[in-house]
């Protein structure tokens, strides 16, 4: 345990250490949730300001919650790992006693923490301070939040690790990246509430993929959208996949370890 | 016998490497990076391994470390199966790669060591004690509070070395840890291992090119070529397989008269008139030489090389691979 906090710390602090890209990625996020929050209340106004279940101001949260959470499960852009594995520096992961799985999630907690602590707060209270944001009814949906909120990341960390695990077979995995990104974008309820779809669309996605569990489902339960039981079942359906895709990463971890061939002399 | 901390037995790495042949086709051609490596290695241990480039000692280092599958044969290392226990092993064994880092890039010297003790788990007084000693010995104290990123080579290599050592392996894996350094932190590094050494309980494999580390460090020397052990041995002994020769440079008051009468003793070049004579030693001594030049008078000045190291493995780099080739021990 004492490892892992260790680890957290030192991605915390890495990411510290680039307060100007910390700076402007708040920044960035918060112009686009002006533009995002603008654009989806002219929406719901042309549907009498409801929208798929949510009220005005459910869907001002969740864009604005949804601008600060982008940065903490960082759906987009990570490559750490792959671009370890084309160079070779991989092999130094290798060489400690920890499982490679293990010591790059703790690394990716302690980066969500910098980035909850920096990048959530600034969308988060720009949000609150020039719109009309609903807060939870009951208090329980605080912690819940939280909770989801770290099982996103888990989830979210599950799947980026897979992707950049492909360059053990690919060593460039740019193309993997565009279309995960592509893919991301669309189906974890980023550009628009996934309860816009159909409900088999919606079935599909949750069931299917890993994508809403890593975003939808903790501004879901933010917003307190559905009953307390549908609220459940997003965060059961996140802890399935989080565990899914953890077992899939050690796995294929494990192959890639068996099977290919660490670069470099 | 002292106790076995390394054994390969039959130890091979191919290689596939697909290459392009016309427009779609591509062939698939094995390249055979090591090719049956037998080697046991004992406790406290200093081994040099040195070949030419790609004769396969960095993938050699990879298989003992567990992080590359071999084809095939038998690897120990500290009771370990390198590859399916490699995680118990890493707390066995300490790795420099001199081209990889194995610290944390964005953070400072000092935060990498700190995190390196909860990884591996050692006790607070013992990494203090240990790295006290490193910052004492490799003259840390000056870059430790820098980003490894802003460290010049030099340092980040101590750097390097103190990480591999903070868990207190049994044996410590170098792969060029002296590339591109400087004469001074050369020393400095050469130096420490070497102490290192001669305490005796840690066991030591380098792999290097700059011949110098090895004189200086390892009695044992395994050259290998093609993926294969050409020479497993002390440094005398690859002297003596080579008929390496001490040599006597002497410079004379009056040019060289053509005769010692010392047997075992050649001459090899007259320089400067005769003024300058340089004599091979394949038997006799250097004082039975000097002693019988003395007796001629005229001695000015005597210099004694002892064989290059340089010349002598570059001898064997030049000899072309083939299985018929006999390594000593
Ligand atoms: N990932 C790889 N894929 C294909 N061939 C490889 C790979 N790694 C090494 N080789 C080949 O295996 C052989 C041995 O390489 P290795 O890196 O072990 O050499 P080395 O002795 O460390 O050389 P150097 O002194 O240049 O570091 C070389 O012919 C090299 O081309
Ligand atoms: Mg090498």
């Amino acid at each position: 345990m004492g490892t892992a906090w260790a680890l957290a710390g030192a991605g915390f602090r890495r990411y510290s250490t680039y307060r100007q890209a910390t700076v402007a990625g708040a920044f960035t996020n918060t112009v686009f949730g002006f533009l995002r929050c603008y654009v989806i209340l002219a929406v719901a106004a042309t549907a009498g300001g409801m929208a798929a279940g949510y009220r005005g101001s459910q869907l001002v949260t969740y864009v604005w919650i949804g601008q600060g959470l982008l940065a903490v499960v960082q759906i987009w852009g990570w490559t750490d790992l792959a671009d370890r594995i084309r160079t070779g520096d991989v092999q130094s992961d290798l060489l400690r006693p920890l499982h490679p799985v293990a010591s790059y999630l703790a690394t990716d907690l302690g980066r969500a923490g910098h980035a909850a602590l920096t990048r959530f707060v600034v969308p988060t209270a720009v949000g609150a301070l020039c719109f009309d944001m609903y807060a939870p009814h009951t208090l329980l949906s605080y912690p819940a939040f939280l909770a989801s909120t770290l099982v996103a990341v888990v989830v979210s960390f599950g799947v980026r690790y897979l992707v950049n695990l492909t360059a053990f077979w690919l060593l460039d995995i740019r193309g993997v990246i565009t279309l995960w990104q592509l893919g991301a974008g669309v189906l974890s309820g980023l550009y628009f509430p996934l309860a816009f779809l159909p409900g088999w669309a919606q079935g599909v996605l949750w069931l299917g993929t890993p994508f809403p569990a890593a975003f939808q489902a903790p501004i879901d339960i933010l917003v307190e959208r559905g009953s307390v039981g549908h609220r459940s079942l997003l965060l059961f359906d996140q802890l399935c996949w989080a565990a899914l895709l953890i077992g899939a990463c050690m796995l294929v971890q494990r192959r890639a370890e068996r099977k290919l061939v660490v670069q470099g002399g | 016998m002292s106790e076995i901390v390394i054994s390969t037995a039959d130890l091979r790495k191919e290689f596939t490497v697909s290459t392009r042949v016309g427009l779609l086709r591509r062939a698939r051609r094995t390249v055979p990076a090591v090719a049956g490596v037998d080697l046991t290695v004992a406790r406290g241990e200093m081994l040099g391994y040195i070949g030419p480039n790609g004769a396969g000692k960095s993938t050699t280092l990879k298989m003992l470390t567990g992080v590359l599958t071999p084809s095939s044969g038998e690897v120990t290392v500290c009771g370990f199966r390198p590859v399916a226990q490699r995680t118990r092993l890493a707390r066995q064994i300490g790795v420099v790669f001199g081209q990889r880092s194995q610290l944390w890039w964005d953070l400072p010297l000092a935060e990498s060591f700190r995190l390196l003790r909860y990884i591996y788990r050692v006790p607070a007084a013992d990494h203090a004690a240990r790295l006290a000693e490193c910052r004492r010995l490799l003259d840390l104290d000056a870059f430790l509070d820098t980003p490894v990123r802003q460290l010049s080579l030099g340092q980040r290599m101590r750097g390097e070395i103190t990480a591999a050592l903070l868990h207190s392996p049994e044996v410590l894996f170098l792969d060029e840890p002296t590339i591109g350094l400087d004469v001074v932190s050369k020393q400095a590094v050469r130096a420490f291992l070497a102490d290192l050494g001669s305490r005796g309980d840690t066991t030591l494999v380098l792999t290097t090119h700059d011949l110098a580390d090895i004189e200086k460090l390892c009695r044992r020397l395994v050259v290998i070529d093609h993926g294969r052990v050409v020479h497993d041995g002390t440094l005398p002994e690859l002297h003596a397989r080579y008929d390496s020769r001490r040599r006597v440079v002497v410079d004379l008051d009056t040019p060289w008269a053509g005769r010692t009468g010392v047997p075992g003793a050649v001459v090899e070049a007259v320089e400067a008139d005769g003024h300058r004579v340089t004599f091979g030693l394949s038997g006799g001594t250097a004082g039975e030489l000097v002693a019988a030049l003395a007796r001629d008078g005229a001695l000015r000045d005597v210099a004694v090389l002892e064989p290059d190291i340089e010349d002598v493995v570059a001898r064997l780099y030049a000899e072309p691979a083939g299985d018929d080739r006999v390594a000593s021990r």
